[in-house]
């Protein structure tokens, strides 16, 4: 089942690949049923979804490369579940948009964003090691592709420091897998056996180094955001909301998922350093944000600020917080989705993206003002609205932690984006009306609307009745992060045990 | 000679007899009629695959402890033959093109090829020279085959009077160690090895270190690669493609021959010193590939660099343990560094004109053009720059595991973080076929029996890369019967 949700779009890949570029209506209808496929299975899943089992569901375990213990192992639980989902829910909405940049080799184009379905698919479902770091790498090549392609003048430059940095640091993760591998002497690559071994505690604090620095990239956590400016405004459309909305969070999925459950001792050691980093990530992200000329470049940055918060609520390591940061990984998804494309929209009609370009918009195009405002207020997090659920749960159980500081610091992302959003909002659609807004205004056509309307409708839904989705998280996720309190804890009572017994010799040696 | 040395050697005799009958062949046919050798060579090159499946293997050397045909002499064989077969499928149109198809082109291929393979089978230094020659006189012939040319005349000769005095050395090499141990079989040398540590050392360590030298210099290894990319680029594309290959897995045959099993003893230094031999090799390989604009020039440096990480491989064979899996990746890798490179330059066989040395700009647009021969030469791109899904991510991955394995820390991160370079170059290819409009309209030379052949390459990199145990299981099946 999970197999052929991953494998489906990249299988209709090579078979859109078969269709003749000028068949361009065939081509669409392709590429829109095979990534609706994909979603309707991905719904069929959540159905059959059992939320009282925190464990895995849906597992297959099939030898790939026996030889060295690589197997072929896929499975979801609470937290993976609703990534697949926002997955496969934005691809369909992406392909059939009707990109300005996409207006040439749209046969390419739908099947660099299938393939990269595929990948990210994969990142979210694969639980052996080597598995997932071929669907992590995957993922690099259709975004350079996308972003090489349809981007904009800076593409090239922007494609291939994008590609560099991420490759970078993974290989390090790359040499942590196989590192693990060795010294943990199980001949298996195998998440579900490898979280239970004890590392010594230098080489623990090595391996999580690598694998948080491939994390810290693809998230982007401050200061390692560098390629995100560049690659998200140089990007087209849909190329900047796979990296914001779907990227970002396998980063984050894989700090949760792999950080914290294979190296325990070390997460919470570091926690302290990287939550401040991530806190610098929010500030500095809200910061820049409001510093912006740019429409794009705001919004990239706003998702920094906020893609901050959400690992606050991963590293503070508490239940209620992580449970929250899942939650808002879905949310920030449909958010920012719904943001970059607005403002791709406003860009297109316009045929420019300062803020000063813009003014009384609102006048001539009510339709797209309106469903900016709703995307605007979830990201601030208006009470109503799916980011405050989210937000709200980060904060809360931050608060409940020792890391209170963070949680007081980090709640003033709501005031900060408050801050920028509404003055965006205020420049770009009240004021007087520019005369070239006048001469080149067209609201909102009935498919664009179509195509964003889902967006509300999963805002509203979760910021009105998060439950269902709640009660599927938070089983998973007490239970990884119960797990890994339970091992850190587990090590400080060792630790506290060894002094004395390394003091006892001395006393009856003589 | 017994007869069962000559049937251990059924497989270089077919291929030795079949080159003969071409060149006899050849004085018989019409030009037009040229076409018909390159299925005549790949008809011997399929009985000696045949041949080499069939003839039994056995632990003991033959031809009085020159040769021995072991599993190990079997899998390297396949993967000459491989490399062999693969570079004539893609260079057939292009030999006529260019002009010189003539029927010597086969016979020297088929001669090299023999050469590698007596490399891969050798139990004695002197018999792993005559392989070397055997190997290399024919390159340094395909070198200088397009006859008007001055740049492939400066090419034949640099990499001859290079090779030659890189032979030389190696044979000064054997002569050292047969001075310091009283042997030249690789069998002997184990123990002998022991004798001689205590009385002349210095002796012993000055041999072994030429012959490192000399294969150092086959396999293009820093600091002994300098004549790489000028013969790279002046040679013919196709000659090119089949050095790039046979040279190669030769010298890496007889590196794993020589060091791995017959110096055990001397592990340690040898691994150090093949250690800063592989390090440097990738370094340089990988950094100056990112400035060539010429396209054989680059392939040239990444050939190099490629070299450095097949070094990695042979350093990390260190000890009894770590035999089987440094040799079990140095043949995966080797078998899919064959498909790939193979693969990239027979798209820029396709890609070249009469008389023209292509450089990245004349790739722009071939996306456009031919979509299929634009897509394989991004998949050999990508699967050079060892990014998954392709072989070349698992190849990598072997090499890197095994070193980690034995404790080469160093290696590998210098390993990884070359290969990450190495995706700079490696994209920038991507991004002219996909990212670059064609600046003038090149016609692309495309022929059933190319396009057959790069596909069947694209193929093994992607099936390879989707599931490796297809080669792996195999060849670590083929190796547990090694002692």
């Amino acid at each position: 089942m999970l197999t052929l949700i991953t494998f489906l779009p990249a299988l209709g890949a090579v078979l859109i690949g078969a269709i003749a570029r000028e068949r361009a209506r065939l081509l669409r209808a392709a590429s829109l049923a095979v990534s609706l496929g994909a979603f309707t299975l991905a719904l069929w899943l959540s159905f059959t979804f059992d939320p009282s089992l925190p464990g895995m569901q849906f597992e297959e375990r099939r030898p790939w490369i026996s030889e060295i213990g690589i197997g072929y192992h896929v499975g979801v639980d609470g937290i993976s579940l609703f990534l697949v989902l926002l997955t496969t829910f934005l691809v369909p909405l992406l392909l059939l948009a009707p990109w300005d940049a996409v207006k040439e080799r749209y046969k390419m184009f739908s099947i660099m964003v299938l393939l990269l379905e595929t990948a990210l698919l994969g990142v979210f479902v694969a639980l052996d090691l080597v598995l997932f770091y071929v669907f992590w790498e995957a993922m690099l090549i259709p975004m350079y592709f996308l972003i090489g392609i349809w981007g904009g003048p800076q593409r090239s430059y922007a494609a291939i420091k994008f590609f560099l940095y991420t490759m970078a640091t993974s290989v390090l993760m790359l040499v942590a897998i196989i590192a693990l591998y060795f010294t943990s002497n199980l001949s298996t690559f195998d998440w579900t056996v490898l979280q239970s071994i004890q590392l010594d505690r230098v080489l623990e604090f090595w391996l999580f180094g690598a694998f948080v620095a491939a994390f810290a990239v693809k998230i982007p956590l401050w200061p390692l955001h560098s390629w995100l400016p560049d690659a998200y405004s140089e990007a087209p459309t849909a190329g900047t909301i796979l990296l914001a909305a779907l990227m970002s969070k396998a980063g984050l999925y894989g700090l949760l998922r792999f950080g914290l459950t294979l190296f325990p001792t070390a997460a919470a050691a570091m926690a302290p350093y990287l939550l401040a980093l991530a806190l610098i990530g929010v500030i500095y992200g809200a910061l820049v944000a409001s510093a912006q000329k740019d429409l794009k470049r705001m919004i990239a940055y706003a998702s920094l600020s906020h893609l901050g918060l959400v690992a606050i609520g991963i590293l503070a390591m508490s239940q209620l917080g992580t449970t929250g940061s899942v939650l808002q990984m879905v949310n920030h998804g449909i958010i920012i989705t719904g943001l970059f494309w607005t403002v791709a929209i406003l860009a297109g009609r316009f045929e420019r993206r300062g803020l000063e370009d813009f003014g009384g918009v609102m006048k001539e195009m009510p339709r797209l003002a309106a469903l900016f405002f709703i995307f605007m207020l979830a990201a601030v997090a208006l009470p109503g609205t799916n980011g405050f659920v989210g937000e709200f749960l980060i904060l809360l159980g931050t608060f409940l932690t020792e890391y209170k500081i963070y949680a007081i610091l980090g709640a003033s992302i709501a005031i900060l984006t408050a801050v920028y959003m509404l003055w965006m909002a205020q420049k770009v659609f009240h004021g007087p009306t520019a005369a070239h807004i006048e001469k080149d205004s067209r609201d909102l056509k009935p498919r664009e609307i179509m195509l964003l309307a889902p967006l509300v409708a999963v805002i509203l839904w979760i910021g009105i009745y998060p439950k269902p989705l709640l009660d599927r998280i938070s089983p998973s996720v007490e239970a990884l992060v119960s797990q890994a309190h339970s091992r850190v804890e587990f090590v400080q009572e060792l630790l506290q045990i060894q002094p004395r017994s390394s003091e006892e010799p001395p006393g009856g040696a003589p | 000679m017994t007869l069962q040395d000559l049937i251990a050697l059924l497989p270089e005799l077919i291929l030795t007899g079949v080159a003969i009958i071409i060149l006899i062949l050849d004085l018989f046919l019409r030009p037009e009629q040229r076409h018909g050798l390159v299925w005549v060579s790949l008809l011997g090159l399929g009985a000696a695959a045949i041949a080499n499946g069939l003839v039994p293997t056995q632990m003991a050397s033959l031809a009085q402890g020159m040769l021995r045909f072991d599993e190990l002499s079997k899998i390297f064989n396949y993967i000459f033959l491989l490399g062999c077969a693969l570079a004539l499928v893609l260079s057939l149109e292009y030999l006529w093109r260019q002009g010189i198809a003539r029927g010597e082109y086969y016979t020297l291929v088929l001669l090299s090829t023999v050469g590698a393979m007596l490399m891969g089978s050798s139990a004695d230094l002197l018999m792993l020279f005559l392989g070397l020659e055997t190997l290399s006189i024919p390159l340094y012939i395909l070198a200088t085959f397009f006859i008007g040319s001055a740049s492939s005349q400066e090419a034949g000769l640099k990499y001859f009077l290079l090779g030659a005095f890189s032979s030389a050395l190696f044979l000064y090499g054997i002569a050292l160690v047969y001075g310091a141990t009283g042997t030249t079989q690789l069998d002997a040398l184990p123990k002998a090895l022991w004798e001689a540590m205590e009385g002349t050392p210095l002796l012993l360590y000055a041999g072994v270190g030429l012959l490192l030298v000399g294969l150092g210099f086959k396999a293009a290894a820093v600091p002994f690669h300098t004549w790489a990319p000028d013969v790279y680029e002046g040679a013919p594309t196709s000659a090119t493609a089949f050095m790039a290959v046979a040279a190669k897995a030769g010298a890496f045959a007889a590196l794993l021959r020589v060091f791995a099993f017959a110096l055990p003893a001397l592990a340690e230094s040898w691994a150090s010193l093949i250690g800063v031999l592989a390090v440097l090799t990738m370094i340089l390989g990988n950094v100056v590939a990112i400035v060539q604009l010429n396209l054989k020039r680059l392939l040239a440096y990444s050939s190099i660099a490629h070299a450095g990480y097949l070094l990695i491989a042979v350093a990390s064979a260190q000890s009894p343990v770590l035999m089987a899996p440094a040799t079990s990746s140095l043949l995966f890798y080797l078998l899919v560094y064959t498909l790939m490179t193979l693969g990239a330059f027979g798209v820029l066989m396709l890609a070249e004109g009469q008389g023209e040395n292509l450089s990245l700009s004349d790739l722009s647009g071939l996306a456009t053009r031919h979509p299929w021969a634009a897509a394989s030469m991004a998949l050999f791109m990508i699967s050079l720059a060892g990014l998954p899904p392709t072989a070349g991510f698992f190849a990598k991955f072997y090499v890197f595991s095994a070193a980690i394995q034995a404790g080469e820390w160093g290696l590998v991160l210098i390993g990884v973080l070359t290969s990450v370079v190495s995706v700079y170059y490696y994209l920038r290819v991507v991004y002219f076929i996909y990212m670059r409009p064609a600046t003038v309209e090149r016609p692309l030379h495309v022929s059933s029996l190319a396009l057959l052949g790069l596909a069947l390459a694209a193929l093994g990199v992607l099936v390879l890369g989707l599931y490796p145990p297809l080669a792996l299981s195999w060849i670590a099946q083929i190796l547990r019967a090694l002692p």
